[in-house]
């Protein structure tokens, strides 16, 4: 028999394989953009691509969580906007009212996401028609309560959107210290690592003795809170609420598009948020570039289609699950065991191991 | 590999007296079908009980109730003395009652380790402790004798055998003092068998008591200390194993005649001349395939779940093309790499699953029954829609209508449906595999009817069917396939007995 590990190629970390692939982006950027006279490296420029990766950061760090639990969240974009509404309405410029605001702000938020999580494992609801239909409701009271931007975010908290160490703004501090939370919430608690048995295989999970619902219900709170936190953010940096900032962005379909950028699969179970982190700085740094060159706007969607379905492309070639090789070259080497003399010709070649895979995984 | 393992010590079975486990008396339905009825067991520390019978014999049934996923509907079961019921596998598990099913309950993308502690989690100040989980599971394996799996591997990288193992290393983990295991060695090869008795022959003898279900007589008599034998649901015996031979057990297994409703050879069948001739075909998964079909003759087809049946209805079929070998169709050298090159050289699969490859279960009867003759000879739409209504009559669907939803149409029904979309499609040689599965008696006897009728209509058939009376009924000339090849042959007419015993090669009185 061979070794778990030892079987053929040992396959990269898909992890390992983002961050190589947003190494390449930033080498073959950098020569680009040298070649227009100007350097990718300047700490300007490094400040540009950090501060773009920061709020999509937080709204993909939440999606990873309710993507790894095999569901989706469309509501991100107006739970975005009402947070930085109901933060900036809340804070009214007073230095005094950040701390209820903030908190008024991602309550709120924990609620919706507590809404979307029971719909979708109480309610049976899959997480793309709940959440659609979470963020439609969010939108109509968005529409009718606001006509443009309002409130007053004071001095004080837009700092935090304003400064940085260095190139490094603090808000892209705050979020990749959020990212490690997260990374250690999946991998050290139990909820979250039940997150991932349920992605995986809700049925295994709910006969392992998982409460199945409490993960993806908290996976849900967790990612509307961090839709939160990105509102928040967003509100620091225009001053103001603003009930149209989170649709404009787009953050619905392009966190997700990161997370699957990151080689989480869409099916659930697999994935890292480190993985989340590199496919928003991939997307930064296309953006970026592209800005730098002045390119067509129009051009540079057509560039994010492409890498987008590429790259789910590679990542499905490397995890489909084969129907295992009895005969043949791929077929591992018969080794007869002193039974084999004994069960008659009829059975002398040893089949491979696994033939029945496709059975076993049903 | 290390070789340490084969050295366990044989079971000490004497010092054995009291069951931990006893069944008693037990009895199940389902829809008003009994599946189980009056079957008693008792299963001793260190001892390996055998539990054979055929299929639909009630073996998976019972170990079911035993572990907590069925409910009984009658009888007591008690284990270390005490009388107990489960209403969830995790509560059998937690009891020491473990189940190694023959579909596995593991987590593909998660570790062994993250497997073998699932809902369970060590922690370690508040959190998971992903270290300790890898230990102990390394620990485990070593218990087992087991160095080659890395605890910290992903489940889905590891072979069949190998996640066996995460699973018996789970029933371990629960400390388990009973584990059944259904139908363990359906998926392994030769050595990985001789591994899974090693460890098996551990465990007995650490005093866990085993519960072996197989249809391969030889691992009940190389393991098995006492036999229980089921059929149709019901209690037929108990037997220490020294005191039965293979001829025996099969004879307790099968002892009954022939179901009589598999009507004979229509008036007209002449069995013609060939029309698929396959030589040396072989490729992934199947070898050495020598297959003939003759028009108006039905070939059975016979074989344990993972002979490579399907795999060969597949090759036939070109959905998993041969990649060796050669292939003629009425004496003419053909290539089917495709399923539509298959089905234009006049061949039709019925698939074994009839809900996930035979139907689109939302669209309606019309919809699916043109839907091969649509796609492949869209010139012969219209004569295949005129003459729908006469081939659904034919077949007595029953149905609201041809713009009923199939999913809404009996098992039966659902068959017939398919039946229906390759019958549409003139086919001159076809493929049942498991044509009669999860299909009531009058549907069957219909089905075999049509099979009867297709053979005197000159087309050229091979029946695939775990069902052996199936298999022996209809069949003109029977196969047996064992590990990817036909291992036997054997004419119309032949016993239950001599079949099985091809098909799980295990020789009576001489080699098949």
């Amino acid at each position: 028999m061979s070794t778990a590990t030892g079987r053929g190629r040992r396959q990269l970390d898909t992890t390992a394989i983002v961050f190589i692939a947003l190494a390449a982006v930033m080498a073959i950027g950098a020569i680009l953009v040298g070649t227009v006279g100007r350097n990718f490296l300047s700490p300007g420029n490094i400040r540009d691509i950090l501060t773009s990766m920061s709020v999509l950061g937080f709204v993909a760090i939440g999606q990873t969580l309710v993507i790894l639990g095999a569901s989706l969240d469309l509501s991100v974009p107006y739970v975005v906007s009402l947070s930085s509404l109901i933060a900036a309405d809340t804070m009214a410029g007073s230095n005094a009212r950040i701390l209820p605001a903030v908190l008024a702000a991602l309550g709120a938020c924990a609620l919706i996401g507590l809404a979307n999580g029971l719909i979708v494992t109480k309610l049976k609801v899959h997480g793309f028609m709940a959440t659609l239909g979470m963020g439609l409701v969010v939108k109509g009271y968005l529409d009718t309560q606001y006509k443009g931007t309002s409130g007053n975010v004071p001095w004080n908290f837009q700092l935090i959107g304003a400064t940085g160490i260095g190139p490094v703004p603090i808000s892209t501090l705050l979020m990749l210290g959020f990212a490690a939370l997260v990374a250690l919430y999946l991998a050290r608690t139990r909820t979250g690592n039940h997150l991932f048995a349920v992605g995986d295989n809700v049925e295994v999970s709910r006969l392992s003795g998982i409460r199945t619902a409490r993960p993806v219900i908290a996976a849900h709170m967790l990612c509307s809170v961090f839709a939160g936190l990105a509102g928040l953010l967003l509100a620091s940096r225009l001053g103001v609420g603003s009930p149209t900032v989170g649709t404009q962005g787009g953050y619905d379909l392009l966190s997700i598009a990161a997370v699957v950028l990151g080689g989480t699969l869409l099916m659930g179970g697999r994935g890292s948020v480190w993985g989340t982190i590199g496919g928003v700085a991939i997307f930064a740094v296309l953006d970026n570039v592209m800005s730098v060159m002045q390119l067509n706007p129009f051009l540079k969607e057509v560039v994010r289609g492409v890498v987008i379905v590429l790259a789910v492309a590679i990542y499905t070639g490397r995890s489909i699950a084969r129907r295992r090789a009895r005969f043949g070259p791929d077929a591992p080497p018969p080794a007869p065991g002193p039974r084999d003399s004994a069960r008659g010709p009829a059975s002398a070649s040893a089949p491979s191991p696994g033939h029945d895979a496709r059975e076993a995984r049903r | 590999m290390t070789t340490n393992i084969f050295d366990a010590p044989v079971p000490d079975t004497s010092s054995s007296t009291a069951p931990v486990l006893r069944a008693t008396d037990l009895s199940k339905e389902f829809f008003g079908v009994r599946v189980l009825h009056g079957v008693s067991i008792e299963l001793y520390p260190g001892r390996v009980h055998g539990l054979v019978g055929e299929n639909g014999a009630g073996k998976s049934t019972l170990m079911k109730i035993l572990a907590g996923v069925y409910q009984r509907d009658g009888g007591t079961v008690e284990f270390n003395g005490e009388p107990v019921s489960f209403s969830h596998p995790v509560q059998a598990m937690d009891a020491g009652l473990a189940t190694v099913f023959q579909e596995f309950n593991l987590l593909p993308e998660r570790t062994v380790a993250q497997n073998v502690f699932i809902g369970r989690e060590p922690r370690r100040g508040g959190l998971v402790d992903q270290k300790g989980m890898v230990t102990r599971t390394a620990a485990l394996l070593k218990d087992l004798g087991i160095d080659f799996i890395d605890p910290a591997a992903r489940v889905s990288r590891l072979s069949v055998a190998e996640q066996q193992i995460v699973e018996i290393t789970k029933a371990l983990s629960h400390d388990a003092k009973v584990i059944s295991m259904d139908e363990p060695t359906a998926a392994l090869a030769g050595h990985e068998v001789e591994l899974l008795y090693a460890i098996i022959r551990r465990l007995a003898a650490r005093g866990v008591a085993i519960l072996y279900v197989s249809h391969r007589l030889r691992e009940i008599f190389d393991l098995c200390d006492e036999i229980t034998v089921l059929k149709d649901g019901a209690f037929v015996s108990h037997t220490p194993a020294a005191e039965l031979d293979t001829a025996e057990l099969v004879r307790l297994m099968v002892g009954r005649s022939i179901s009589t409703y598999f009507p004979s050879a229509l008036e007209g069948t002449v069995p013609g001349d060939t029309r698929l001739q396959i030589r040396g075909g072989g490729n992934d998964w199947i070898d050495g395939i020598d297959l003939q079909l003759r028009a108006g003759h039905i070939t059975g087809l016979a074989g344990l779940q993972g002979a490579g049946r399907t795999e060969l209805a597949e090759a036939i079929f070109g959905a998993a093309p041969f990649t060796r070998g050669t292939l003629a169709i009425d004496g003419r050298e053909a290539r089917i790499t495709s399923i539509r090159a298959a089905v234009r050289s006049g061949i039709a699969l019925i698939t074994e699953d009839r809900k996930a490859q035979g139907l689109a279960l939302g669209q309606s009867v019309l919809n699916n029954a043109l839907l091969a003759v649509r796609s492949v000879f869209s010139r012969r739409f219209a004569a295949a829609a005129a003459a729908l209504p006469g081939v659904l009559n034919t077949l007595e669907l029953s149905s609201r209508g041809t713009d009923q939803e199939v999913q809404f149409l009996s098992g039966g029904n659902q068959q017939k449906v398919v039946l229906a979309k390759w019958l549409l499609t003139k086919p001159r040689i076809v493929v049942l595999d498991e044509p009669t599965r999860g299909i009531d008696v009058g549907a069957k006897v219909a089905v075999y009817q049509l099979i009867r009728e297709l053979a005197r209509d000159g087309v050229a058939i091979l029946l695939i069917s775990s069902e052996l009376p199936e298999v022996i009924g209809m069949a003109d000339t029977i196969l047996a396939m064992h590990d990817g090849r036909i291992v036997a042959q054997l004419p119309a007419g032949s016993s239950e007995q001599d079949v099985l015993a091809a098909a799980v090669a295990a020789p009576i009185g001489g080699t098949p």
